[in-house]
C-alpha cells in the first residue's frame, strides 16, 4: 500500500472520477481523493478544475485532510480567485482555534494565497497572530508579513505591520527574533531605501543574544543582518567579532560563511597592531579549510568566496596551499576553482610544489581542466618572476608531449610570457615554430603569428612562415586574419626589401576581398599609414608595448571591497555586485544596473550578465582587440579627403601628416598603390568613428545616420586664459561610444607639445544608491605631433563611464584639466545628458507600464517645451536617433501621447510621456524616474534634441 | 528565499515539484537540462545556474537532482545546505532516498516539504520535530490508519519546536537506555608516483546514537583534546564550555546525530624505524576484456582499520547528569580511507 496508487488512472477520465470521490459521503474516501489530487499536482498536472470540490472538503476536524486542502489551495487559489473567497471563513475561524498549531497553520496558509480579495480579510487575523501568546504563532505571523508585503506592500505599510514586525526584534523568543529579521530583510531587499532594519547598539545586542539561541537558519539571517551594521568604533567592532567568532565552528556551512563575512568586514576597522587582529586572522583559516571537506556543491560556493578572501587578505590562507590541490575525482567545477586559487596563493615559497602539481594536472584526461592547468603555468610565470624560467621549461616539456590541445594552450601562454619578460626567452621560438602545422585553434594560431611578427627580425624564414598562413587567408577566423595582417606589416617595417610583395598581398586581401569591416578598416589604416608616412607607421606599429602583469587577473580593488561585503551571496559566486544582475528582486521591476558595461546589456535579460560578456552589437564595429586599432581611431585625420590619399603632406592635414618623411626613405623609391576607396560601400563606413568616416567623406552624414544629436563646437577654453591654447569642443555619441570632440588651436608663438587631459569626477546621489556617471577619458589624449603656432588639430577623445565618482553641482558638470608643455589649464563644461542615453533604452511595453506604476508619483516632473512645432512622428524619430525610444503611442482627444523610455549608462531608466497637440507649438513632457534629480537634465536634453 | 523545488532523475524527468510561493512553470528546468547536457557526467553539472529570471541551485544525490529555484539574492550555501537537509530527511523517513520511494510516499513527501519551509524560510528541519508533525510511514501504521481512519499528521505543536533545545522532544522513553559513540577518521591523501605524500589530511567525525529517557545532560571528555583545533559542532554542544574546559557538554538529540566533525592536517604517527620503513604493496589486475585504462591512471585506495583513530584521539569519559538511571555506554574507533589517491 503505497502512495503510488494515487497515480493510477482509470478509463473514465481521471478528473471525472476524482470529482465523484471528492463529493463522497465517506470521510476516508474523500481524504484518499484529495491525496490523489495532491499527487497529480506534484507531477505538474493541472487539477485546478476540481477547485470547488476540494474546497468543500476544507471544513473538517481531520488535521491531515485540512492540511492537504490547504496545500491544494496555495497552488490554485490564484487561478480561481472567486472560488478562493469561499475558503476565507474557515481561515478566519481557524485563526481563533485554541490549538496554536491550527492558528499558525491558518495564518500561514492565508498568506500564501496570492489573491487580493483574500488579503483584505487577512489583516485582522494577522494582527492578532503577531501578538499571539504562543511564540510559534508569532514566528509564523512574522513570515506572513513578508508574504503579504510581496502581494500588497502598501497595505502592509498602511496597516502598521512593519512597526509590529520591528517590535518583534525585541521578542523574548529567539526564534521569533530570527524570523522577524528574516522577514524584515526580505522586505528591505525590495525597498532598498526604507530604513527598516534600523540597527543601533541596543538592537545589535539583542540580535547577538538571539544569535546564540536560535536555529541555524535564523543564525544565517541574523549574521547577514549584522553584516550591514556599521560599528561606531573599533572597540565595538571587536566586541561584535568576539561574539560572532564561535559561529565559525558551526556544522552548517552557510552559518560559517555568514560569520566569515561579518568578521572580514569588521576586521577592516581593527588596527593591525592589535593582538586581537592577529588572533582573528588565525581563527579564520580553519573554518575555511573545513568548508572544503563538505559536499562538492558547498565546496564550489566556498571556493568562489575563498577566491575573494585570498585576494583581500592573502595572509589568512597563505600556508594552506595544499588543501587546494585537486583530487582527480573532484567535479570539474571544483577543479577549476581550486586551480584559480592555487595561482592566487602561488609565491616564491611554494612555487615548486605548485608547478609540480600543475604539470601533473596537464596530463589528466579532462580537456577543459588540462587547458586551464597549462594556462595556470603561464600565469605563475607572470606572477612569480623567479619561477618564469622553470615555467617556460615546463611548458616546453608539455609541448614535447605533442598532445594537440596542450601544445596550442602552451603557445598561447608563452606569448604572454614574452610580453611580460621581453628579450629573455626568445630562444624557445624555434621549438614553437616546429609545431606550427599542428595548430588548428584560432587563439593558438593568432598567438603564433603574433610571435612570428613580433620577433620577425630573429626568425630567418619569418616571411615564409607568414606566407604559409596567407594561402588560406579567407578561411581563417577574424582573430587570425587581424593578427596576420599586423604581423606582416610588422615584418615589412622590419625587413622592407624582401617583403614588399607579401605586404601588398595581405593589404589587398584585407581591404578588397574581405567583407569584414574590422579587417578592412585595419587594412586601410595600415595602407594609408604606410603610403603617407612610413616613419610614423613604424612608430605606431612597432611601438613599445606596455608589459602585462598578473594584476590583469585580479579583481579591481573597489569592486573587491564591495564584494567582500557580499560574501556568501550570489554576488560572491559571480564576482559581480548585486546591482549588476538583480535589483529589487520584485518580479516585474527586474532591471539591470550595470555600472561598467551599461551600453551593451539589455533590460530584458539582465541576469545573463554574470555568465559572461553579453552579446553586444558593438564588436563588429569597434574591435576590442588589437593594440593598434584603438589608438588609431582616436586620430582625427582632419578635413575630408576625397579620392585616394597620396603621400603628400599638407599643414591642414593634422597630426599624422606633419611628421613628414616619405615612403621613399624606406623602400627606396617604389611607389605604393593607394587603397581604392570605391571598394567600400558607403553605409559601412559610417559607424566606424570620426577618423575613418572623414576618410570616406561621410562627415555630413554621420550625425543623422547613427549617432545622437551633436551640438556645434563651442569655445571651452579661450586662448587668453590658457597662454595661447584655445580649446573648443562638443560631445558626441555614436553606436554606444561617447566621445569628446576637441579642437585645439595654438594661438601662441611657440610650439606646443606633450598634451594630456584629465577629468575631475562626477556623479549624482539617488535614493541611497549612488547614481554614477563617472565620465572618464578612455584613452590618452593623442596629439601626435607638436602643434605649431596658428595650427589647429581636431581630436576625438573616446570617453568611458567607468571613472571614479565625486558629487558635482550640477550633475552634468565636467571639470577638465589639460596639460601641455607650457602649463596646466582648467576649464569646466556642461555635457548634454543625452550622450549618456544608451542604445538599448527601449523598454518593453509591459515593463513600461509596471515600472511607471511602480515609481512613486512624487518622482514625477512636468515640463513645457515651447516653440517646437513638430508632429508626433517627426519628434519620435528625432528623439530615437538620440536613443530616446517611443514605447507606445496613443491619441487622446486629439492630442498625441508618446510614451518613451531611455536608459542612462549607469542603468537608470527614465520614463517619459510627451504630449503633443497638433497646431500648438508647445508640448508637455512628464518624466518619471527613480532618480528624480536627473529629470531636469533629461528635459534639457529633450529640448536640445527637439529644437535642432 | 527558496521559491520552488524540482526533483529530476538522471534521464531528465521531473518527477516531483513543490512551490512555496507562486507556481513557477517547470519550463524553467530547461536551463538545467541544457547545463546537464553540456556536462558530460551528472556530477559535473554546475550547482548554480543563472536563467533570465531565476537562479537554479542544485545538489546531486542518490542519482537525483534536487533543483531549487530562487528569484532574489539568497545565500547560495543556505539553499544548498537546505537541499542536503531535504535529502537527509527523506533518507531518515524512508530508509533510502530514491525515485521509486519518493513516488511511493509522495503525499508524505509533500507534507514534509511543506513543513520544512514557509514562504521559502526554513520552518522545521530537525527530524525530531518533523516526525512529530508528520509521522514516518511504517507498515504497521499504514495498516492501522486504514482500519481506524486515523492520520499520520500530528495535531499537537511539537514540544521541542520552541524550547531552548529544539533538537530534542520531551517525554522520550526507553526501556534500554544506551549511548554509543563512533569516532571515525577518514584519511584524504594524494601520493605521487615515487610514493611520497603530496597532501594528507584527516576528516574526523564523532557520530552518536543516543537513546536515553528524559532530558539527559551529557559530558564527553577527551584524553588529548588539544588535537582538536578545527572543529564544527552540532548545535547542541555548549561552545563556551568547550572553549574554557575542552569538554563537550550537551543535551543530545534523540537518536542518530553527528556530534562533531574535525579536521587535521598533520598528526603524530609514532615511531618508525628508519632502517625498516613500512611499505604497502598491491597489485592491480584488469578484468579480461576490459578496455585499457589511461596511461597513468590514478588509483583510489580503500581500507579500514578497526578500533583505531589514526590521529590518536581518545575519549576519556562520558558522564550523564539530570537523570537517575544508568545507561549503557559504548565507544568505537575506526580509521578508513577517504579520498585516498595514488598517482601512477
Amino acid at each position: 500500500m503505497t502512495d503510488s496508487k494515487y497515480f493510477t488512472t482509470t478509463k473514465k477520465g481521471e478528473i471525472f472520477e476524482l470529482k465523484a470521490e471528492l463529493n463522497s459521503d465517506k470521510k476516508e474516501k474523500k481524504k484518499e481523493a484529495v491525496k490523489k489530487v495532491i499527487a497529480s499536482m506534484t507531477v505538474g498536472k493541472d487539477v485546478s478544475a476540481l477547485f470547488p470540490d476540494v474546497v468543500n472538503c476544507m471544513q473538517t476536524d481531520n488535521l491531515e485532510l485540512k492540511k492537504l486542502v490547504y496545500l491544494y489551495l496555495m497552488n490554485y487559489a490564484k487561478s480561481q480567485p472567486d472560488m478562493a473567497i469561499m475558503a476565507v471563513n474557515t481561515f478566519v475561524k481557524d485563526c481563533e482555534d485554541p490549538n496554536p498549531l491550527i492558528r499558525a497553520l491558518a495564518v500561514r496558509t492565508m498568506g500564501c494565497i496570492r489573491v487580493d480579495k483574500i488579503t483584505e480579510y487577512l489583516c485582522e487575523p494577522l494582527r492578532k497572530c503577531l501578538k499571539d501568546e504562543d511564540p510559534y504563532v508569532r514566528k509564523t505571523a512574522a513570515v506572513c508579513v513578508a508574504k503579504l508585503h510581496d502581494i500588497n506592500a502598501q497595505l502592509v505599510e498602511d496597516q502598521g505591520f512593519l512597526d509590529t514586525l520591528k517590535d518583534l526584534i525585541s521578542d523574548s523568543n529567539p526564534m521569533v527574533v530570527a524570523n522577524a529579521v528574516a522577514a524584515l530583510s526580505e522586505i528591505a531587499e525590495s525597498h532598498p531605501s526604507s530604513n527598516l532594519l534600523d540597527l543601533n547598539p541596543q538592537s545589535i545586542n539583542k540580535l547577538l543574544t538571539a544569535l546564540n539561541e536560535c536555529t541555524e537558519w535564523g543564525q544565517i539571517f541574523i549574521l547577514d543582518c549584522l553584516a550591514n551594521y556599521m560599528p561606531k568604533d573599533d572597540r565595538e567592532a571587536q566586541s561584535i567579532c568576539e561574539r560572532v567568532t564561535p559561529r565559525l565552528s558551526h556544522a552548517n556551512s552557510a552559518v560559517v560563511l555568514s560569520a566569515v563575512k561579518v568578521l572580514m568586514k569588521f576586521m577592516e576597522m581593527l588596527s593591525k597592531d592589535l593582538d586581537y587582529y592577529g588572533t582573528l586572522l588565525k581563527k579564520l583559516a580553519p573554518p575555511l579549510v573545513t568548508l572544503l571537506s563538505a559536499e562538492p556543491e558547498l565546496q564550489y560556493v566556498a571556493l568562489r568566496n575563498i577566491n575573494l578572501i585570498v585576494q583581500k587578505r592573502p595572509e589568512i590562507l597563505k600556508h594552506e596551499m595544499k588543501v587546494f590541490f585537486v583530487k582527480y575525482n573532484d567535479p570539474i567545477y571544483v577543479k577549476l576553482e581550486k586551480l584559480d586559487i592555487m595561482i592566487r596563493l602561488a609565491s616564491q615559497a611554494n612555487i615548486a610544489q605548485v608547478l609540480a602539481e600543475l604539470k601533473e594536472y596537464a596530463t589528466e584526461v579532462d580537456v577543459d581542466f588540462v587547458r586551464k592547468a597549462v594556462r595556470a603555468i603561464g600565469r605563475c610565470a607572470i606572477k612569480v618572476e623567479q619561477s618564469a624560467e622553470r615555467c617556460v621549461s615546463t611548458l616546453l616539456d608539455l609541448i614535447q608531449t605533442k598532445v594537440n590541445y596542450v601544445v596550442q594552450e602552451a603557445i598561447v601562454v608563452i606569448k604572454d610570457i614574452f610580453r611580460k619578460y621581453p628579450n629573455k626567452y626568445e630562444s624557445v621560438i624555434a621549438t614553437l615554430c616546429e609545431n606550427l602545422d599542428s595548430l588548428d585553434e584560432p587563439e593558438a594560431r593568432a598567438a603564433m603569428i603574433w610571435i612570428v611578427g613580433e620577433y620577425a627580425e630573429r626568425i630567418d624564414n619569418a616571411d615564409e612562415l607568414l606566407e604559409s598562413f596567407l594561402e588560406g587567408f579567407h578561411d581563417e577566423s577574424t582573430q587570425v586574419q587581424l593578427q596576420l595582417l599586423t604581423a606582416i606589416v610588422k615584418l615589412f617595417l622590419k625587413k622592407p626589401t624582401e617583403t614588399q610583395e607579401l605586404v601588398q598581398q595581405v593589404l589587398s586581401l584585407a581591404t578588397q576581398d574581405s567583407d569584414n569591416p574590422d579587417l578592412r578598416d585595419r587594412g586601410y589604416i595600415y595602407w594609408r599609414l604606410l603610403s603617407t608616412d612610413p616613419v610614423a607607421a613604424k612608430e605606431v606599429v612597432l611601438a613599445e608595448k606596455p608589459l602585462i602583469s598578473e594584476e590583469t587577473d585580479l579583481i579591481e580593488p573597489t569592486l573587491l571591497d564591495e564584494l567582500i561585503c557580499y560574501i556568501g551571496t550570489l554576488a560572491s559566486v559571480y564576482h559581480k555586485p548585486p546591482s549588476a544582475f538583480v535589483e529589487g528582486g520584485r518580479g516585474v521591476v527586474h532591471k539591470s544596473l550595470p555600472p561598467r558595461t551599461a551600453s551593451s546589456e539589455s533590460a530584458e535579460s539582465p541576469e545573463t550578465a554574470p555568465t559572461g560578456a553579453p552579446p553586444g552589437e558593438q564588436p563588429d564595429v569597434i574591435p576590442a582587440q588589437g593594440d593598434l586599432l584603438g589608438d588609431l581611431l582616436n586620430l582625427d585625420l582632419g578635413p575630408p579627403v576625397s579620392g585616394p590619399p597620396l603621400a603628400t603632406s599638407s599643414v591642414q592635414m593634422g597630426a599624422v601628416d606633419l611628421l613628414g618623411g616619405g615612403l621613399d626613405s624606406l623602400i627606396g623609391g617604389t611607389n605604393f598603390v593607394a587603397p581604392p576607396t570605391a571598394a567600400v560601400p558607403a553605409n559601412l563606413g559610417a559607424p566606424i568613428g570620426s577618423g575613418l568616416s572623414d576618410l570616406f567623406d561621410l562627415t555630413s552624414g554621420v550625425g543623422t545616420l547613427s549617432g545622437s544629436y551633436v551640438a556645434p563646437k563651442a569655445v571651452w577654453l579661450p586662448a587668453m586664459k590658457a597662454k595661447g591654447l584655445e580649446i573648443s569642443g562638443t560631445f558626441t555619441r555614436q553606436v554606444g561610444s561617447i566621445s569628446m570632440d576637441l579642437q585645439l588651436t595654438n594661438k601662441a608663438l611657440q610650439v606646443m607639445t606633450d598634451f594630456a587631459i584629465q577629468f575631475n569626477r562626477n556623479r549624482v546621489q539617488n535614493m541611497g544608491r549612488l547614481a554614477r556617471f563617472g565620465l572618464a577619458p578612455a584613452a590618452p589624449l593623442q596629439v601626435h605631433a607638436p602643434l605649431s603656432p596658428n595650427q589647429t588639430v581636431e581630436i576625438s577623445l573616446p570617453l568611458s563611464t567607468v571613472g571614479s565618482v565625486m558629487k558635482m553641482e550640477p550633475l552634468n558638470n565636467l571639470q577638465v584639466a589639460v596639460k601641455n608643455n607650457i602649463d596646466v589649464f582648467y576649464f569646466s563644461t556642461l555635457y548634454p545628458l543625452h550622450i549618456l542615453f544608451v542604445e538599448d533604452g527601449k523598454m518593453d511595453r509591459q515593463m513600461f507600464l509596471a515600472t511607471w506604476k511602480d515609481i512613486p508619483n512624487e518622482n514625477e516632473a512636468q515640463f513645457q517645451i515651447r516653440d517646437c512645432p513638430l508632429n508626433a512622428e517627426a519628434a519620435s524619430s528625432k528623439l530615437q536617433s538620440s536613443n530616446i525610444f517611443t514605447v507606445a503611442k496613443r491619441n487622446v482627444e486629439g492630442q498625441d501621447m508618446l510614451y518613451q523610455s531611455l536608459k542612462l549608462t549607469n542603468g537608470i531608466w527614465v520614463l517619459a510621456e510627451l504630449r503633443i497637440q497638433p497646431g500648438n507649438p508647445s508640448c508637455t513632457l512628464s518624466l518619471k524616474c527613480r532618480a528624480p534629480e536627473v529629470s531636469q537634465h533629461v528635459y534639457q536634453a529633450y529640448e536640445t534634441i527637439l529644437k535642432n | 528565499m527558496i521559491h520552488s523545488l524540482f526533483l529530476i532523475n538522471s534521464s531528465g524527468d521531473i518527477f516531483l515539484e513543490k512551490h512555496w510561493k507562486s507556481v513557477v512553470s517547470r519550463s524553467v528546468c530547461d536551463y538545467f537540462f541544457e547545463a546537464q547536457e553540456r556536462a558530460t557526467e551528472a556530477e559535473n553539472v554546475p550547482p548554480v545556474i543563472p536563467t533570465p529570471h531565476h537562479y537554479l541551485l542544485s545538489v546531486y544525490r542518490h542519482k537525483i537532482f534536487f533543483v531549487a529555484v530562487i528569484q532574489t539574492e539568497v545565500p547560495p550555501l543556505f539553499v544548498i545546505e537546505f537541499l542536503h537537509r531535504v535529502v537527509d530527511t527523506f533518507q531518515d523517513y524512508f530508509g533510502v532516498c530514491s525515485e521509486p520511494v519518493i513516488k511511493d510516499n509522495v503525499v508524505v513527501v509533500y507534507e514534509v516539504l511543506e513543513e520544512m519551509l514557509d514562504n521559502g524560510f526554513p520552518l522545521a528541519t530537525e527530524s525530531n520535530i518533523l516526525k512529530e508533525l508528520i509521522k514516518p510511514p511504517t507498515i504497521l501504521r499504514t495498516v492501522v490508519n486504514t482500519i481506524t481512519g486515523s492520520t499520520n499528521v500530528g495535531d499537537q505543536l511539537p514540544t521541542g519546536q520552541l524550547s531552548v533545545v529544539p533538537w530534542r522532544r520531551t517525554g522520550v522513553k526507553y526501556t534500554n537506555n544506551e549511548a554509543y559513540f563512533d569516532v571515525i577518521e577518514e584519511i584524504d591523501a594524494i601520493i605521487d608516483k615515487s610514493g611520497s605524500t603530496i597532501t594528507a589530511e584527516i576528516q574526523g567525525v564523532i557520530d552518536a546514537c543516543v537513546k536515553l529517557t528524559g532530558m539527559p545532560d551529557l559530558t564527553l571528555s577527551f584524553m588529548n583534546p588539544r588535537l582538536l583545533d578545527d572543529v564544527s559542532f552540532h548545535p547542541c554542544v555548549r561552545f563556551k564550555r568547550w572553549e574554557s574546559e575542552r569538554i563537550l557538554s550537551f543535551i543530545p538529540p534523540d537518536g542518530n546525530f553527528r556530534l562533531l566533525s574535525y579536521h587535521m592536517l598533520s598528526w603524530d604517527v609514532g615511531k618508525i624505524n628508519p632502517q625498516k620503513l613500512p611499505s604497502l604493496k598491491g597489485t592491480m589486475s584488469l578484468q579480461a576484456g576490459a578496455s585499457k585504462p589511461d596511461e597513468n591512471p590514478t588509483i583510489n585506495l580503500q581500507f579500514k582499520i578497526q578500533q583505531l583513530a589514526i590521529s590518536g584521539l581518545k575519549v576519556n569519559r562520558l558522564d550523564m547528569y539530570g537523570e537517575k538511571y544508568k545507561p549503557f555506554k559504548g565507544i568505537k574507533y575506526m580509521t578508513k580511507a577517504g579520498k585516498f589517491q595514488v598517482r601512477t
